[in-house]
């Protein structure tokens, strides 16, 4: 293999994910900061009230399940394995996680058409919302691709994208696993690395400040002026 | 007892002249931003009508509030389960087209159009878009009765009521209506603030004013669709919620709100009310028809020792508590009994009260005058042109006998002064009215004199909300001597 071609792989599989999560962690962190104003879903719903529906609820009922999939495959990749030892039980895996990856898929192309169709949405489209919608396009399009394609993707994602990322979060990258799949995995797995770096300048960050103590909180919430350590009043 | 003070209001409904002047107070001060054309902190509706957002006392379609549910109350729509699983989206949120699309004028053609044979014209354009709109409907839309048929005949409060009572509003040359202000209630028991997932609406403790974190609001919008009086709007520009904040930093020091200020009417009073915070669940679980009653129990007597004491234990200031003692809100409410909270089978606990409107006096045409119907003045309540039952589902949780005990107290007031200064009835006859309406002739003298000839410090008297304490106990002001202040520093961006 000649050696631009190595390098490229070193530089895709092996330093592209640690530029990626730094530029995370750096960047949600700095804008949490200085710009926690900007931390917002940034809802259209205001605006649009009937197709909204068909494009957020797929889309987010169908990422949230697909992202649960990777993170169980990522760690539990034994427990994973030994389920699909059954092959009605892998059945059942696969046909769940397409029919998420489509709604995903749908949703998505449903929100991006909704945003350039209607001229109150286009008003509040920015540049990186088009950009984000191409990248998690080109994501969960390689997605389901893959899991159409390359079947018993719950098994071999086990076997050996989980060592993969394994070996990438303790420091000891070996792309190995990675240089031995097909064009569409690396695809998906260089996107993945381009969206966790374009995540903190995008309304993605919205993931990360979904509540708090809401759930068990009591209803009402009462703010003091005065000093908290003298405890008076009470809330 | 929890002892807590909350700035309250009072609007005096017999006096509001329909101007709106105190929208355009507000709106110049507050929402004149992009993202906040649309929304009215303080708008002023007709009644009956269909208000703003369309038909927002129609619970059926919006679903704000609480309900009461075997034993204990939850939210309407806007409970914790149905909030996660409708994040993505709220199944009863008002969209823009439920308010109506703001919109300028394009001032440039009168300038800028080619010459021709037509009179240049400025034509409606979207404040979202920049693009040419039609206009479809806007803030007072049927102001004045305007498109009764398709606005005050739709009004939710007319639920309940006879055909006859719906033709009497609307009978030629008896037609009636009035005038119903409306801001955010700054509620005991906000439906906004126990619906919101990220704990960014709260309560102030000191004062009661219920305000939006800006920088910790999400757009997850519960709060618009929890609020049953709808007065959380959603900011679709900056994507954060937004809601009357009472003028805060004019209350803070001593001021009052511009809306409040501006009113021409004089229709309105604030003051502080003393409450016990402890009973608020208790009160709010009440079945409706004793709400108005348990409402009105939580506030407390400023002038109670036991209360001021409690009072003081919880930091709340000798000034204040001497603020409340002189409050003309304690006296409409508690005193005189003559002021309402709006829909109080919301169960929010609203704070702003209204002193019920009388109906206009009856008169009849003889050949070329109009002479009233003498002998009956003021008419008879269960006569009136506005029927009671309308009254009642606004202002009496969809029961009359404490909006008849306002009504009736208020025209006791004017039957004691028709004698006093016309003498067309006599001192017996008020004075049986008067004692009909269980009223003595010092209390009548005492609301003629706040209704008719209060001054600027009567209508609003404000506590001193010892800010400048406050903040100190907190963050040392001299630290920041010189340099750029502590607070909100940079301007509202919208995000990414
Ligand atoms: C539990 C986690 C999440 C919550 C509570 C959440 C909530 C929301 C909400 C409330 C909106 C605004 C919808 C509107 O316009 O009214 C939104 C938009 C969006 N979310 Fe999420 N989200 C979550 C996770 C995710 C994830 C994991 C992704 C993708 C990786 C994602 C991608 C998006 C996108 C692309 C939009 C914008 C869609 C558009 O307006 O065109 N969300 N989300
Ligand atoms: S009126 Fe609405 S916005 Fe205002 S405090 Fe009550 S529930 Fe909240
Ligand atoms: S300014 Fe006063 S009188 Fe005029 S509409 Fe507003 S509340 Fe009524």
């Amino acid at each position: 293999m000649d050696s631009a071609q190595q390098y490229l792989d070193q530089i895709l599989f092996g330093v592209a994910p640690y530029l990626a999560l730094i530029i995370f962690f750096l960047g949600t962190i700095q804008r949490y900061r200085a710009q926690a104003f900007t931390y917002s879903s940034l809802s259209s719903q205001f605006l649009e009230n009937q197709r909204h529906f068909w494009g957020m609820v797929p889309l987010h009922y169908g990422i949230l399940v697909v992202l649960l999939g990777h993170v169980v495959a990522f760690l539990f990749p034994r427990t994973l394995l030994a389920w699909n030892g059954h092959p009605v039980r892998l059945y059942i895996l696969e046909i769940t996680a397409l029919i998420f990856g489509l709604l995903t898929l749908l949703g998505l192309l449903s929100t991006l058409t909704r945003r350039l169709a209607f001229s109150k949405i286009r008003t509040v489209t920015t540049p990186a919302d088009l950009v984000l919608h191409l990248m998690l396009l080109v994501q969960v399009g390689s997605g389901v691709y893959l899991a159409v394609m390359h079947s018993w993707g719950s098994s071999w994602f086990a076997a050996s994208a989980a060592p993969y990322l394994w070996s990438i979060i303790t420091l000891d990258p070996d792309i190995s696993y990675v240089l031995a799949m097909p064009f569409a995995v690396k695809l998906h797995i260089v996107n993945a690395c381009i969206t966790i770096g374009f995540f903190p300048f995008t309304r993605l960050v919205h993931v990360l400040v979904i509540p708090n103590p809401y759930l068990w909180r009591k209803p009402q919430v009462v703010r003091w002026n005065r000093d908290p350590a003298a405890g008076r009043g009470g809330s | 007892m929890n002892v807590r003070s909350q700035v309250s209001m009072v609007f005096h409904l017999d006096k509001c002249i329909g101007c709106h002047t105190c929208s355009i107070a507000c709106k110049n001060i507050w929402t004149d931003r992009k993202g906040t054309d649309y929304m009215w902190w303080n708008n002023v509706e007709t009644k009956p009508g269909t208000g703003f957002p369309t038909r927002w006392e129609d619970q059926e379609k919006y679903k704000g509030g609480w309900e009461k549910n075997n034993g204990s109350i939850n939210l309407k729509s806007t409970d914790k389960k149905r909030i996660v699983l409708n994040i993505f989206h709220n199944p009863h949120m008002p969209s823009m087209d439920d308010y109506y699309e703001p919109w300028t004028y394009d001032y440039q053609n009168l300038f800028n159009a080619k010459e021709g044979s037509d009179q240049p014209t400025a034509l409606p354009i979207s404040k979202v878009t920049g693009e040419q709109i039609n206009v479809e409907s806007g803030p007072n839309w049927d102001d004045d009765l305007g498109g009764s048929p398709l606005y005050a005949e739709n009004d939710p409060n007319l639920e309940g009521l006879t055909e006859d009572q719906r033709a009497q509003l609307s009978a030629i040359e008896r037609l009636v209506f009035f005038y119903f202000p409306r801001i955010c209630n700054h509620c005991l028991n906000p439906a906004c603030v126990a619906s919101c997932p990220s704990g960014a609406l709260y309560k102030r403790g000191e004062d009661g004013i219920v305000l939006i974190d800006q920088k910790k609001c999400r757009a997850w919008r519960s709060c618009v669709s929890a609020c049953p009086y709808k007065k959380t709007y959603f900011n679709w520009f900056t994507g954060k919620s937004e809601k009357c904040i009472l003028c805060f930093p004019r209350v803070e020091t001593g001021q009052a709100p511009a809306c409040f200020h501006s009113c021409v009417g004089r229709i309105r009073y604030l003051g502080v009310l003393l409450y016990d915070a402890d009973r608020i669940e208790e009160v709010a679980n009440l079945p409706t028809e004793e709400l108005i009653e348990g409402h009105r129990s939580l506030v407390l007597d400023p002038n109670d020792p036991v209360v001021a004491e409690a009072a003081r234990r919880n930091g709340i200031h000798d000034s204040v508590i001497e603020s409340a003692q002189k409050s003309p809100v304690y006296k409409f409410v508690k005193e005189w009994r003559i002021a309402l909270p709006p829909h109080i089978e919301y169960r929010t606990m609203p704070m702003l009260y209204y002193v019920p409107p009388m109906s206009p006096v009856m008169s009849v045409r003889n050949e070329k005058t109009i002479e009233h119907v003498s002998d009956n003045l003021f008419h008879d309540i269960d006569q009136a042109r506005v029927p009671l039952k309308f009254l009642a589902n606004l202002f009496g949780g969809g029961h009359e006998a404490k909006v008849v005990y306002a009504l009736r107290k208020q025209k006791a007031v004017r039957w004691l002064r028709r004698a006093l200064t016309v003498g067309d009835v006599t001192m017996d006859q008020a004075k049986r009215m008067l004692n009909e309406a269980d009223c003595t002739e010092e209390e009548a003298d005492a609301i003629y004199r706040l209704t008719s000839l209060c001054t600027f410090e009567e209508r609003f008297v404000i506590p001193p909300s010892h800010r400048e304490e406050a903040i100190e106990m907190i963050q040392d002001p001299h630290e920041r001597r010189q340099s750029a202040g502590f607070g909100f520093l940079s301007g509202p961006r919208r995000g990414l």
